[in-house]
């Protein structure tokens, strides 16, 4: 069996010149053990030996916790496989021949900076809207003054895997990023030291995220589905009730 | 601005709402289907369940005001956040596969919504404001459904609304926060089956008074 496979890809390409559409590339003899981060790497290195401008795309870590990686391949956020990021998908799980469509995630929150990057930085306004525990300053609490059952810190951990990526928002049909502030008002919330500013945080991540264009969650759950780390919609009803405690009681 | 306006104008509020007016809508269609399946015992038993709701007399009429109140409330922010939503992907995929989270209830939520709230204004029309001073109101609907156009029109309507309260009925729970790892596949399964039951109650109902009685 072949070690290599060829493959045709559509890119989206998109600059400040350039208002956006498809670009054809040939990607010849692509190790299947590599990622699709490395291919994209092959692929740009005869980009630049030919004189053209290579494809822009995010990444960093290249081993799937990092979350900033992430494209749209064949119309699935981070590809076809579950539970992976862009650089955790390996070019086995493609076929020789094959043509990959690759598009930037879109959301009118997610503005196409150039190719395949985007602007992911409202995310990063809404965790500074209330994402955080204030912690006052001193000697550090001893570690295991606050006794926390193994289920809490468990939940808390699920909803804390969350990478930030944005695959839910580039998933959902209707661009919300509710699963993405459900996962973090829930990881807070779950445990002792997030119970003091639970409804602080759930009014202002909300209101937030509202003010700056995700769409409504109409529970479809294609996030929870596409999310490379698994997390689950439970964590949005969380979110909806530490949002309705904030503004009911 | 007002708390409680700030709260049902949020993305989250307006999912309080429909999840609010849809559970209600849920149980009236609940009362509806109990209803009307004594359409399927024969005209006496039907109409005797008729005299017997009418009897209610001004409690049918706050009933149907707080329906229509709902209705204007389900309809209004259901396009609003359809129209929100259209909005927060100004440029759509070129190529979009769905990972298996969506349904075709789901996914036609919108759709299926716009549709109905033209059955229901079909069906208000046809079985509502009508004179009943010469004739009963079996004799309306046995008038209307001896027509194969609104024996197809009322299956065709009722099969719409299944699809929407096979989403809506489990969505609601998730939306009201109503919702855990031990109550999640209990909900999906309620749902489906109440979906199923609005389907063959309500739908096999023109097929019976057109071909049966």
């Amino acid at each position: 069996m072949s070690r290599t496979i060829n493959l045709t890809l559509k890119v989206w390409r998109q600059n400040k010149a350039n208002p956006g559409g498809f670009e054809t590339y040939e990607a010849r003899s692509i190790s299947k053990d590599m990622s699709f981060l490395e291919m994209l790497d092959v692929v740009n290195e005869e980009l630049i030996v030919a004189g053209k401008e290579p494809i822009a795309f995010d990444h960093d870590c290249r081993e799937g916790i990092c979350g900033m990686c992430g494209s749209v391949v064949n119309g699935r956020a981070h590809g076809h496989m579950e539970k992976t990021t862009l650089c955790q998908l390996h070019m086995r799980h493609f076929s020789d021949g094959d043509t990959v469509s690759i598009e930037p995630w879109r959301a009118r929150a997610f503005p196409v900076i150039k190719d395949l990057v985007v602007d992911r930085s409202t995310l990063d306004e809404i965790i500074r809207a209330g994402g955080y525990v204030s912690v006052n300053t001193g000697g550090a609490p001893d570690a295991n003054a606050m006794p926390i059952p193994t289920e809490m810190a468990e939940k808390a951990f699920n909803a804390a895997a969350c990478i930030g990526c944005g695959a839910c928002v580039a998933a959902c049909p209707n661009a919300s990023a509710m699963l993405f502030v459900g996962a973090k008002i829930s990881h807070l919330s779950i445990l002792p030291q997030g119970r003091p500013e639970a409804a602080k945080r759930a009014w202002a991540m909300v209101t937030k995220m509202d003010k700056l264009g995700f769409g409504n969650c109409s529970n479809e759950t294609e996030c929870e589905a596409e999310c490379p780390k698994g997390i689950s919609i439970l964590e949005i009803a969380r979110m909806n009730r530490e949002f309705f405690k904030a503004a009911f009681f | 601005m007002n708390w409680f306006i700030e709260t049902i104008s949020s993305s989250i509020g307006k999912k309080l709402l429909m999840a609010i007016t849809g559970a209600s809508f849920i149980l009236f269609l609940m009362i509806h289907l109990i209803g009307n399946l004594t359409l399927y015992f024969g005209k006496a038993v039907f109409l005797s369940y008729v005299a017997h709701l009418h009897a209610l007399g001004p409690l049918i009429v706050a009933v149907e005001i707080m329906l229509l109140i709902l209705a204007c409330i389900h309809v209004t922010t259901g396009t609003f956040l359809f129209f929100q939503n259209l909005y927060a992907r100004p440029r759509r995929y070129a190529v979009k596969r769905w990972a298996g989270g969506r349904t075709i209830g789901s996914a036609t939520m919108p759709y299926s919504g716009f549709i109905i709230l033209a059955f229901i204004v079909l069906h208000l029309s046809n079985f509502h404001f009508v004179d009943l001073s010469e004739r009963t109101i079996f004799d309306v609907i046995s008038t209307h459904f001896s027509s194969m156009l609104y024996v197809f029109i009322y299956t065709c309507a009722v099969v719409v609304v299944a699809f929407h309260v096979s989403h809506g009925f489990w969505s609601l729970f998730q939306s009201l926060g109503a919702n855990n790892n031990k109550y999640m596949p209990l909900l999906r399964v309620l749902g489906l089956i109440f979906a199923v039951s609005v389907a063959i109650g309500f739908g096999f109902i023109p097929s019976y008074v057109r071909f049966m009685i």
